[in-house]
């Protein structure tokens, strides 16, 4: 019997095997094994439900399936309430999904969230994304307590740690290591716009190995950041995924620029949705040919696609797009596409 | 005070030169008032600091100081205590994300660090607070510190 008809057993009888860890990587996760076959990697987030049940999660998952190579499952963001992001990544591991866990330093100090990242290497999950969080003020309870103990940075170095030396930020041992592979955010479109490939350094000094960015609208914007981490090695060092979503009107584009910080869209792309007879068709058009620009740029090895409240559209945008070339990532629904 | 707190970042190269020509008297001092008064000495000496500094940079008296790493912006005034920032939210204006009538602490500390001798400091990454050392000195601390420390 040939292996690929094993595989293809194993992927019916438990999606969630984990996949043997290569050499050289530092997770079991698809997501790892794509990135560093040098291959374009295309990566989404999941909304996770106001909800306890997992059936509303692969539902929302199964709408990505066979289009990316991980799917962030996001920590509350915008300081709302919403399933935990290690709810959901239980949920995706449990249907063969390669999840990319967000945290957020706002809600949890160093025990709980060291705590967290033990569990969810127990579980499987394999990446990690480390982010500062928004603050409570802009959710829906602004009069919770904001945490705040890890930034970032200190969050990446602490599983850091804990991966490679195996112990806690206290020192003390662990028995078995968690294995997971560190990414983290950059936002290329905010200012101080000359300091922060000096931040993205830091975060790569500090461990992470991936990277996802901020919405990007503006690719000159983008291409002057990308030459620059290119020029510093930076882009050696750590895989850069960069964000991209569809945009709904000319209205969403302001009130997101006026409301959300750090979302920087021109007013180009704001006059061609306004022009538009069709904005939405318009907003998913200008998201494909961005996405086909940001893969000819130096340095680049991936998209992230963000699409809030057009998560069905997910799949034609990445589609349309080209950007995984003839290359088929995993699908639940079609045991024939292996896990590779 | 805001305003005095702008006005340090921008005489960040000042500022620090006064800190490194000062340090060592400053700490001969400590050193010698320890001698005499043991810890006696720590309520009038967090006193002053908390004076001086909070006059000049809006201190909040973290007890780990890393303003001459920082560009001289306190990085505890960050709402989000970000030691090495700064965050995705900063506004196109530079203001802070949670803040909009203050300039994000974060754009302040790369600007004035920008200015300084040894700005490059700003690139080391800060390790995760010690919340224990919240309200206490971080001059006398100096004074504990041998000289290879730093
Ligand atoms: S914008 Fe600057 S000051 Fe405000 S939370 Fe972010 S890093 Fe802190």
């Amino acid at each position: 019997m040939n292996k690929n008809v094993i595989e293809m057993d194993r992927d019916i009888i438990d999606p969630t095997a984990p996949l043997p860890k290569l050499e050289g990587h530092v997770s079991h996760t698809r997501f790892e094994r794509v990135l560093r076959a040098g291959q374009f990697a295309v990566t989404t987030e999941i909304a996770p439900p106001d909800s306890a049940d997992p059936a509303e999660v692969v539902r929302r998952a199964d709408l990505f399936s066979g289009v990316v190579d991980a799917i962030n499952a996001t920590d509350g963001s915008g300081a709302n309430c919403h399933m935990s992001s290690l709810g959901v990544c239980a949920i995706l591991t449990k249907n063969g999904y390669s999840p990319i866990i967000q945290m957020s330093c706002r809600d949890r100090n160093r025990i709980a969230i060291q705590g967290d990242v033990l569990g969810a290497a127990a579980i499987g999950v394999g990446s990690v994304l480390c982010l500062s969080g928004d603050d409570v003020s802009v959710g829906d309870h602004p009069e919770a307590k904001p945490v705040f103990d890890l930034d970032s940075i200190s969050l990446i170095k602490t599983i850091k740690t804990m991966r490679d030396k195996g112990q806690f930020l206290s020192g003390r041992k662990l028995d078995k290591p968690p294995s997971q592979f560190i990414g983290s955010t950059i936002n290329p479109f905010a200012p101080p716009l000359k300091n922060r490939v000096d931040q993205l350094a830091k975060k790569i000094d500090a461990g992470a190995e991936f990277i996802q960015t901020q919405y990007c609208f503006d690719i000159e914007m983008l291409q002057s950041f990308m030459t620059q981490a290119v020029d510093k090695g930076l882009t050696e060092r750590a895989f850069i995924l960069v964000g991209t979503g569809p945009l709904a009107s000319a209205r969403t584009a302001r009130w997101l620029r006026k409301n959300i910080p750090g979302i920087h869209i021109p007013d180009a792309i704001v006059d061609r949705l306004e022009g538009a007879e069709n904005p939405r068709l318009e907003g998913r058009k200008i998201c494909i040919e961005l996405m086909a620009r940001i893969k000819e740029i130096e340095g680049v090895k991936g998209v992230h696609v963000m699409a809030y409240k057009q998560e069905i559209h997910v799949k034609s945008i990445i589609l349309e797009s080209k950007v995984l070339g003839d290359r088929q990532p995993w699908a639940r629904s079609n045991p024939k596409v292996f896990r590779n | 005070m805001y305003k005095v707190r702008l006005w340090c970042i921008k005489r960040s190269r000042l500022l620090e030169t006064v800190y490194l020509v000062t340090k060592p008297a400053i700490v001969l001092g400590l050193n010698a008032a320890k001698k005499v008064f043991g810890r006696f000495l720590d309520r009038p000496v967090i006193v002053v600091e908390r004076s001086i500094k909070g006059f000049l940079f809006d201190c909040q008296m973290c007890g780990d100081c890393v303003l001459s790493k920082t560009g001289m912006s306190c990085p505890m005034n960050c709402p989000k205590n970000i030691r090495n920032g700064p965050c995705g939210g900063v506004r196109e204006n530079g203001m802070c994300e949670v803040k909009p009538d203050m300039l994000c602490v974060w754009v302040g500390a790369w600007d004035g660090a920008s200015r300084m001798k040894d700005g490059g400091g700003i690139g080391n990454l800060q390790p995760a607070l010690d919340h224990r050392s919240k309200g206490t000195s971080s001059w006398l601390k100096l004074t504990e510190k041998r000289s290879g420390d730093e």
